[in-house]
């Protein structure tokens, strides 16, 4: 009896998974399990406290109340499969699965399936060529934007000119670290700097050969795309061999506080590229920690506010939430579908004042996003670890990348996406 | 000298290190594997549980609290104390002896007889089953682990060195604590399992596991002995690879690190694991060195692995593992 | 009482040496089958398709090939990440070289190269034996997936290492690529698992699974009675590998859609098919698929139940899923080391008795 009880109750859970009927549904497609958990966990809580925030607040978007599900996908591909299959019955209005094999997954599904995917900083960087891929959206920068950001910080601390200088990029051996590898060769014949690879095969626990190498080398900077205990590890070691500590930078996922943090004061430094504000001093925290945290709301324990990922997941709800509210003025209706929802963050608008209103004043560029470019401006700032106050912050302002290299890489990599899928150019 | 030659050396130099710490967690599996013919996978997990409850010991975690404050909405994190890492690590090596005992009693006990695959498939499900509980026990968000060891390069081999070649080795500090440690603990387990009655007993078990039996040597005792003992040694392990990267689940990977080493070695040998240790270190930093460059790099994974498979191909038990007799 | 082999009388050779010789095991086949191809596709919907049908189609043919290898042929494998990588970028290799050509011979050439790299890491097996074998098709595992992420050549230059399936149709229906509805996807992989398990349960029970079974009893006494361990080894490896190249074609093209060789087919996916395997049941064909269901249906249930139905917190859920997933396999073991296949076969035996106890 119990357990025909039991099983009933198991198969009515597998069956229905509880349809929240007039909502506006942003799913999380989570991690807070496996290997790369320490950067999936603040994130997710970014996110989802942003749109609670919303919810208490402001009592919705346009009057709807917003609603997070969570689903755990372990940064594993076929988990990815099934939360999306799980959550799209929901009535999802985007996808942000910060995972860029999850993301290559669910490019093509999205597009068919009329559902917008974001991909803030990661997934498939040609993406931000709206004329090839209509659903998917990667502004405000992506992983090359963020290879020229890096090299352009490089060049103003070595005094405008980079010739006879070398550079390492220390890269994740996978579709993710390989990203950056066309931007900076491009980069490196028009500066005239020298440019080495090292790969370091996941997990990237033992990376002694490779800082050997990079010791042997002598290289002047340091460029890091890591993600998981790669990060970790290659402070580490860099502290080791004593490789000065602001000469290496790392893209934003190689930037996060659990990156620094177990090499102490050694990591002190330590620059990063982000596209978005750093450190809690801005008046959306305290609405955070006033309507959600200290309301028992929050969706971890609250100690991650302020902290470089959990940031990015706050700023990737924010520019979705005003998607959403772009949405519902095109349509002017506040019930809006994921169709509506492409529209809106097309003709999503970012402004110094928008921004400054939703008590996050400077925290990202302002930008227009536009049928062509769904990339957004490709700016983005350094910031830069002080291991003494544990904190990170801005160092420089938000600077330009060099769309000159970028746009015809753009264009070449999703032209050839768009051949092998048939795919029509729109916005003419 | 010329540069290549002294590159090289340094390479062979930091492989060596390297070796040593491969050859730290081959050893857990060695010496289960020999006390009860269990290739324990569960090993690397072990020594990610092991630097995870050090390091929550240390800093005075709630363990479970993430559970707790889920059913009783409570915001319990930490208790208001911190214990010294002295201590922490005694306290850290009575739970593993406590795992032992509890392994052994719910599942090594009921799965006596059964063959080698059987009780590797249970392993992994121990292994699991820890990670899902180590997770649950102390969160999974990364740790810094903390218990005072030296890190960082060595500056007086990088200027002897330097004046006497012209070029600084790199040595990491860490690295040659982690060789006097496995020295020191080599040692002591070969002091033990020579001049003590507990270690002739596990000897006697290794040898044979029914006479040993029949002249009244508790096998039950020998398994928690050995286990404890392994999970010591993972604790050491994760020491010394969490002062690395931090206390997180990636540690449970390293066992992935110290299969070449047992192929090379032979899974029954404590030599084997530490030779074998060494040369897979040397062979993978030498290889990346050399070769790595003119195919892409990123080769330790996959070498570590093949060097080991080619020196199978010539002795199929190991270099130092027991000759295999095959009867009809 | 409900099962039973009385009255169930034979009278030629041909009818007692078919697939199922007790009649109500035929029925229960053949009602299974007329559900499987006449009902599920009817009533089938993307989530079912994505998140249990399609994986559990999939695996049941990889563990099938495993299960050929290690419960049949007796030698251990952790190299099926690794093989099914090679299926999937051949099979990528094909489609897009030449698309003109059907994807079913594109899938069963790739079954096909599968082997024959199979064969190549299975030469070893010759000499090295037991634990030490499984660890050496580790080898292959980890160059397998460092030569795909490393050479651009296997991923067509494209700037990011990923393969994505281009659009391909059987009979003008759609098959891959994201259009595809969700019965086509279930059916292909359903014809394909079909086909491959009637194709290993007569090869298990023919010369060819025997001498493995011989191999893997005890090789030496095999090859005293005749049995040549070269051709026994190497037809088990070839055989298994075509099985597991055939799973990580329809892996990538049918299921995924895009996939990268070291997330996709890394070290954990064999440990995962050896699970299935063994949980299932070795040297059994509904083993296979007992095991298959098993660690797919298991995670997709607690995940539900735990998340959905009792609404934990994600993470908990997701660490609890791990603790229930490995303390299921212990107590498997303990209670019955013979797997899940084991189990079906005392089941059947109580039935056979029922209601009397003797």
């Amino acid at each position: 009896m119990k357990y025909t009880k039991l099983a009933a109750a198991s198969v009515t859970a597998l069956m229905v998974a509880t349809p929240v009927l007039a909502d506006l549904v942003f799913p999380s497609l989570s991690y807070r399990t496996g290997p790369y958990a320490a950067g999936g966990g603040p994130y997710a809580d970014g996110f989802a406290d942003y749109f609670t925030l919303v919810n208490e607040r402001d009592g919705g978007i346009g009057g709807v109340m917003a609603s997070v599900p969570e689903c755990e996908t372990a940064y594993n591909t076929e988990k990815g499969v099934e939360c999306y299959e799980a959550t799209k019955g929901l009535g999802a209005l985007a996808y942000n699965p910060l995972s860029t094999g999850i993301t290559y997954q669910l490019i093509p599904k999205v597009t068919a399936d009329d559902i917008p995917l974001y991909t803030p900083g990661y997934g498939r960087t040609s993406a931000a060529n709206g004329k090839v891929f209509s659903h998917v959206f990667n502004f405000p920068a992506n992983y090359w934007h963020g290879a020229s950001l890096a090299v352009n910080h490089l060049k103003d601390v070595s005094g405008g000119d980079l010739a006879d200088k070398k550079i390492v990029l220390l890269y994740h051996n996978s579709a993710y670290g390989k990203e950056p590898i066309r931007t900076l060769e491009d980069l490196s014949e028009k500066h005239g700097f020298e440019f080495l690879t090292v790969p370091v095969d996941h997990p990237g626990q033992e990376q002694k050969a490779q800082w050997l190498q990079i010791r042997r080398e002598r290289p002047d900077f340091v460029i890091m795309y890591g993600w998981g205990v790669m990060n970790q590890v290659a402070v580490q070691e860099a502290a080791n061999i004593r490789f000065p500590m602001e000469n290496m930078i790392g893209i934003w996922w190689s930037g996060g506080d659990h990156d620094v943090t177990p090499a102490g004061d050694a990591a002190n430094g330590y620059k990063a590229v982000s596209f978005h504000g750093v450190g809690s001093d801005y008046p959306v925290f305290d609405d955070i920690q006033k309507y959600v945290v200290d309301a028992g709301k929050a969706a971890g324990n609250g100690d991650h506010i302020g902290k470089a990922i959990y940031n990015r997941g706050v700023y990737a709800a924010m520019l979705l939430a005003e998607s959403a509210r772009t949405a519902q003025e095109i349509h002017d209706t506040a019930d809006i579908t994921s169709s509506m929802m492409r529209d809106g963050m097309e003709a999503l608008e970012i402004t110094e004042e928008r921004m400054a209103e939703l008590g996050m004043p400077g925290f990202g560029p302002a930008f227009k996003v536009s049928c062509e470019n769904h990339g957004g401006p490709g700016t983005g700032a350094i910031q830069q670890w002080d291991a003494a106050a544990g904190t990170w912050s801005l160092i420089t302002d938000y600077g330009p990348s060099d769309m000159e290299i970028i746009q015809p890489l753009i264009e070449e990599d999703s032209a050839a996406y768009a051949a092998e899928n048939k795919i029509e150019e729109r916005c003419n | 000298m010329p540069e290549q030659l002294l590159f090289a050396m340094e390479v062979t130099l930091n492989g060596l290190m390297a070796g040593v710490l491969y050859a730290l967690v081959a050893l857990g599996f060695v010496l289960i594997f020999k006390a009860s013919g269990i290739f324990n996978y569960a090993q690397g997990v072990m020594a990610l549980f092991a630097a995870l409850t050090l390091v929550g010991i240390q800093q005075g975690q709630v363990p479970f609290a993430h559970l707790i404050n889920a059913i009783f909405g409570t915001e319990v994190h930490h208790f208001p104390w911190q214990v010294p890492s002295l201590i922490a690590i005694v306290l850290a090596a009575a739970v593993m002896v406590l795992f032992a005992y509890l392994v052994e009693k719910y599942i090594l006990q009921h799965l006596i007889g059964q063959p080698d695959i059987i009780l590797f498939m249970a392993t992994i499900g121990l292994a699991y089953f820890m990670e899902g509980f180590g997770d649950i026990m102390w969160g999974s968000d990364i740790k810094k682990l903390d218990v005072g060891l030296p890190q960082g390069m060595n500056m007086a081999i990088d200027e002897a060195t330097y004046n006497w070649l012209g070029y600084g080795f790199f040595i990491d500090n860490l690295d040659i604590v982690a060789t006097i440690v496995a020295a020191v603990l080599v040692t002591c387990l070969v002091i033990f399992s020579q001049y003590t009655k507990q270690g002739r007993a596990l000897r006697a078990v290794a040898d044979d596991h029914s006479a040993a039996l029949s002249v009244g040597i508790s096998l039950r005792f020998i398994w928690v002995l050995v286990w404890s003992i392994a999970g010591f040694v993972a604790l050491v392990a994760g020491i010394m690879w969490g002062a690395k990267s931090g206390v997180q689940f990636s540690l449970s990977l390293i066992a992935l690190k110290a299969l070449p080493v047992l192929m090379l070695g032979g899974f029954t040998s404590i030599p084997g694991a530490i030779i074998g240790g060494l040369i897979i270190g040397v062979g993978e930093q030498l290889f990346e060195f050399a070769i790595g460059p003119m195919i892409g790099g990123a080769t330790q994974n996959w070498f570590a692995y093949v060097l080991a498979l080619i020196f199978l191909i010539f002795r199929p038990q190991g270099l130092f593992g027991e000759k295999i007799i095959e009867r009809v | 009482m409900f099962y039973r082999e009385a009255g169930d009388f034979k009278t030629s050779y041909r009818d007692d040496n078919q697939t199922f010789p007790i009649r109500l095991d035929r029925m229960g086949y053949y009602i299974l089958m007329f559900v499987a191809f006449l009902v599920v596709p009817f009533f089938i919907n993307d989530y079912w398709v994505n998140a249990v049908f399609v994986p559990f189609l999939i695996y049941a043919i990889a563990a099938l090939g495993l299960n050929i290898l290690t419960g049949y042929a007796g030698q251990v494998s952790l190299g099926t990440g690794g093989f099914m990588a090679v299926g999937a970028y051949a099979c990528y290799k094909l489609m897009t070289g030449f698309p003109e050509v059907s994807i079913v011979i594109h899938i069963l050439l790739a079954g096909g190269i599968t082997a024959v790299v199979g064969v190549a890491f299975g030469l070893p097996s010759l000499r090295i034996k037991g634990f030490y074998l499984a660890v050496a098709t580790l080898a292959a595992q980890f160059f397998l997936v460092w030569l795909f992420n490393k050479v651009p050549w296997f991923y067509n230059y494209s700037a990011s290492g990923q393969i994505t399936a281009p659009e391909r149709s059987v009979f003008g229906v759609m098959v891959t690529g994201p259009n595809t509805e969700a019965w086509a996807k279930y059916m292909i992989c359903l014809v394909f698992v079909v086909a491959l398990a009637w194709v290993a349960r007569n090869l298990t029970r023919g010369m060819m699974g025997r001498k493995w079974m011989g191999i893997r009893d005890m090789d030496i006494a095999a090859e005293i009675i005749g049995v040549n361990p070269l051709m026994a080894k190497m037809s088990a490896f070839a055989v298994s590998s075509f099985f597991v190249g055939i799973a990580g074609a329809l892996f990538f093209s049918v299921y995924l859609g895009a996939a990268e060789a070291s997330e996709a087919f890394g070290i954990n996916k064999s440990f995962l098919i050896l699970f299935m395997v063994i949980i299932g049941g070795l040297g059994s064909i509904f083993g296979s698929f007992a095991g298959a269901a098993f660690m797919v249906l298991m995670p997709v249930f607690l995940k539900n139940v735990l998340v959905g139905g009792l609404g934990w917190p994600t993470d908990l859920a997701a660490h609890f899923e791990f603790m229930i997933v490995g303390g299921l396999i212990v107590l498997f073991l303990i209670v019955e080391p013979h797997g899940l296949a084991q189990l079906w076969r005392l089941t059947k035996e109580k039935l056979r008795l029922w209601p009397f106890p003797h």
